[in-house]
């Protein structure tokens, strides 16, 4: 566990990535396995510990430190793992000290009730860092600066190999990684995973701004409409099938309507959708099917699960991610017509002439029921992340509402001493504030030291990081769509709500009543 | 021991600073007074123009070298432990374990015995005596890492880390941020007890404390001037005030990585905000344990507790059973002003 904390703390105040490298290429380098393993699957996002929430390491604490004193400390401290790990009473030499692999299969294996104590025999064994670690460790989100890239990257240069080639793997491996070190330290040869229904990595877009539009050469592009649904992979392979999101989350269990008869043996990329009778229908109806495990025959009748298909990257054995755009759309249409494949349709190639046209096209998306366009280069391969030049999109305009902050809370890293969380409302027809809304805050640093001296001046009410205020600020947030929703108080929820700027101008009294957000349901 | 003598009604916060009036002489006074004792070297607690000084003779030292002339104009050498009598007060000065000649101050009077401890620590230090703990009826305390969330490390596990760093990265130079008195000779005492024994170089603000200790008989190693130095000092370790560390001044060395060595680098957050790549945490003040442990040890029901969180510090003491309440002195702290958040 120590040099596993070692290596946190010090990536937690690195703030250039060639540094992060070195430091968990020298990590690897010094830590036998399984212990490495497990770093790696845990700056990769690979783990996930449903036994451990904040509540349960707030409880433990609080058992063991004066309340007052707590609060003073967590107010001062700002991030409750931190807290707990300075605050926790030193026992040390009580128990020994775990390894980073133990503390991971154990609670693997642990039961919801043993977690605790489990935990708590780990913090009297461990110094500060270690406890922070280990806390960060379980429940997730280590936020020490480190993307799933980065990290593979690193491994990468460690063992001298492409991260390509590792990208490639990744998804045909499994925690801790053992075949995977030996491979890339020379002791063993590459671990066999072609066979399997893998994820491929996909190839992602960058935004393009309405005045980036003029400089793109249209004529070298192939356009497509952005459908308002999910990104997702199908993989056929020998009988197999998976479904899988973006990040390469197997989602099949939820939706067996679309993998059950499959007759092929391909991999396809495409937009998850719920569609009736080819029609695409508002994007929370398809997020009523993403919350279902295990959906029913009558969800799975009243919303029929469906896959738009963009790509077609490996076709009975075949990669054809080499090839370019217009030569795999030709193969995906070919393909197409071949199987015929139920709840599968194609997405059309959208005809733009001119710059002004697509322009236009994408004003009206929010009225066509799309979420703007997809600008493919036809001369580019499939390549996995996000590479510069090759795909763009251009998505409809936010719309935006004038609400009024009720809470702030503490930020996370870098701004977990400033509330830069915040909870906003809008009035009833009763006049009182209801909340519709939580958005991060993509202020500068100034605009956000202004806003936070505005909590601490206006705080009403605290809930431990919660500040309740007074109403007294509109802030204009931008989001994607309002959806129905029976969860909130509101019965409203906003899709991708931001805040887009602060109207310190604005009168509270002024700001957008409810009504206006339940007219423009989609 | 009569309830008129107790001391809150001799020893009191005047506009000049904790005054004991039968005695007639300051402690830590923050304007001119005609007699001072002063319980360390440190800015906030030896100021200039005083008449006369009480203070041990590593403290006058120090003075001297800082104020020159200005260090007062009679100076009176008080070794640790030895008793003096001012008018029917008898004071003696007993090491503090915070910096070289720095001590608590013991004042009796009427049958009561009064410690004001200035700035203490309890963790081990090579570069000065440490601290002994002295029972008494009423016990004035620093506060200044009182939050419970202060827990100091082993120094020589912090400076492990650095040396590590050093191992990990050679192409750069590691700059550490250190206070000038002090906390400097500390962490080079520290890196040599490591093995570090190649020279370290040093930014020209220490120079003149770091040759006084090693005169008082503190070994720090071989030093250089990091200012004159020839080359980029890629792999050595510069130390400098951390002031120091956002300065053009830096920008001569190899890709510097900047540590800082304070108390205040336990909180990340804080740490984050002044920029180091390395925090260490090593520290000259009492964390929250060897605050707690000392008002145990020195038994005294009542404690007065001045600069720092002295809110945590006065509910963990009167949860304890003890009197206490806290003393508000000006112009304390700001030895550490670089750092604080
Ligand atoms: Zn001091
Ligand atoms: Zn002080």
């Amino acid at each position: 566990m120590r040099d596993f904390a070692e290596l946190l703390d010090r990536l937690v105040f690195t703030p250039r990535r060639s540094i992060k490298l070195r430091l968990i290429g020298d990590y690897f380098a010094r830590v036998p396995d399984p212990d490495r393993g497990w770093a790696l699957a845990a700056l990769t996002g690979g783990l996930t510990f449903p036994g451990a929430k904040p509540a349960m390491i707030r409880a433990l604490i609080e058992e063991r430190c004066d309340p007052v004193l707590f609060r003073w400390s967590y107010d001062y401290v700002g991030d409750l793992a931190e807290t707990a790990a300075l605050l926790w009473p030193e026992r040390r030499g009580a128990n020994r000290e775990p390894g980073l692999a133990e503390v991971v299969e154990t609670l693997q294996e642990a039961g919801r009730t043993e977690v605790p104590t489990l935990l708590a025999g780990w913090l009297d064994a461990l110094d500060p860092t270690g406890r922070w670690a280990l806390l960060k460790l379980i429940t997730g989100g280590l936020r020490v600066g480190v993307s799933e890239r980065l990290a593979k990257t690193a491994l990468a240069s460690f063992g001298g190999q492409d991260a390509g080639a590792i990208e490639e793997l990744w998804h045909g491996l499994r925690p801790p990684y053992d075949d995977l070190f030996a491979w890339l330290e020379g002791r063993a040869p590459q671990p066999e995973v072609a066979e399997a229904a893998l994820f491929r990595p996909l190839m992602l877009a960058h935004p393009l701004e309405e005045a980036e539009v003029d400089a793109l050469p249209l004529g070298e592009f192939l356009a497509e409409w952005k459908w308002d649904g999910i990104r997702a992979q199908l993989v056929a392979h020998k009988g197999e099938c998976r479904l899988f999101s973006r990040t390469g989350e197997d989602i099949g269990p939820a939706f067996p309507d679309l993998l059950q008869n499959i007759g092929f043996d391909a991999v396809l990329d495409g937009e998850l959708l719920v569609a009736r009778e080819g029609a695409p229908a508002p994007f929370n109806e398809l997020q009523t099917r993403l919350g279902r495990k295990a959906p029913t025959a009558k969800l799975q009748r009243s919303h029929p699960a469906h896959l738009r298909l963009y790509d077609l990257l490996i076709d009975a054995g075949e990669d054809l991610r080499h090839l370019t755009f217009s030569e795999r759309r030709a193969r995906l249409e070919a393909w197409y017509a071949r199987h015929r494949p139920a709840l599968m349709d194609l997405s059309e190639l959208v005809v733009v002439e001119n710059h002004a046209e697509l322009k236009r096209l994408r004003r009206e998306a929010r009225t066509s029921g799309v979420e703007g366009l997809m600008l493919k280069r036809a001369a580019s391969p499939y390549l996995a992340g996000r590479p510069k030049g090759h795909w763009y999109k251009f998505k409809r305009d936010a719309l935006t509402v004038d609400a009024v902050l009720m809470y702030a809370q503490r930020g996370h890293g870098r701004r977990s001493s400033l509330f830069s969380d915040y909870t906003f409302g809008a009035w009833t027809e009763e006049g009182t504030l209801v909340p519709i809304g939580k958005a991060y805050s993509g202020f500068t640093d100034s605009e956000l030291k202004r806003l936070d001296k505005w909590v601490r001046d206006h705080t009403v009410d605290r809930f431990g990081p919660v500040r309740a205020v007074e109403p007294g600020l509109v802030l204009e947030v931008a989001f994607d769509a309002v959806q129905p929703s029976s969860r909130h108080k509101s019965g409203i929820a906003l899709r991708f709500p931001r805040i887009a700027r602060i109207r310190w101008d604005k009168p509270a009294g002024e700001a957008d009543p409810l009504e206006r957000l339940r007219a423009m349901i989609a | 021991m009569s309830r008129e003598a107790h001391p809150e009604n001799w020893l009191q916060v005047t506009p000049r600073g904790l005054y004991c009036r039968p005695g007639d002489f300051f402690i830590d006074p923050h304007r001119p007074v005609e007699r001072a004792v002063v319980t360390h070297g440190h800015a906030d607690h030896a100021r200039p123009g005083n008449a006369a000084v009480i203070a041990t003779p590593q403290t006058l030292a120090i003075m001297q070298a800082r104020y020159g002339e200005r260090a007062g104009a009679v100076l009176h050498p008080l070794a640790y432990h030895q008793r003096l009598s001012l008018g029917p007060v008898t004071v003696r000065l007993v090491p503090a374990g915070h910096v070289l000649g720095s001590a608590q101050v013991v004042i009796e009077w009427g049958g009561w015995r009064v410690v004001v401890s200035g700035d203490y620590k309890r963790q081990p230090d090579p570069t000065c005596a440490a601290f002994e703990v002295v029972p008494c009826d009423v016990f004035v305390t620093e506060a200044t890492f009182a939050l419970p969330v202060f827990r100091h490390p082993p120094a020589d596990e912090e400076v492990r880390r650095l040396l590590h760093s050093v191992d990990l990265f050679p192409e750069r130079t590691h700059l550490v941020g250190a206070y000038s008195l002090g906390k400097a000779q500390r962490l080079l005492a520290l890196l040599r007890h490591a093995g570090w024994d190649r020279p370290v170089y040093l930014h020209g603000a220490l120079e003149p404390l770091c040759q006084l200790y090693e005169e008082q008989g503190v070994d720090l190693g071989p030093l250089r001037s990091a200012t004159r130095a020839e080359a980029d000092l890629a792999g050595d370790i510069v130390v400098a005030p951390p002031s120091a560390l956002a300065d053009r001044w830096l920008r001569r060395f190899a890709d510097p990585l900047t540590a800082m060595a304070s108390g205040w680098m336990r909180v990340r957050q804080r740490a984050r905000q002044r920029g180091a790549e390395l925090p260490l945490v090593i520290s000259d003040h009492a964390d929250w344990d060897e605050l707690t442990q000392t008002l145990r040890e020195v038994g005294a029901p009542e404690v007065w507790v001045t600069h720092g969180s002295e809110e945590a510090l006065i509910h963990w003491a009167r949860g304890e059973g003890m009197r206490a309440r806290a003393l508000s002195l000006i112009g304390r702290g700001e030895e550490e002003q670089d750092a604080l958040p």
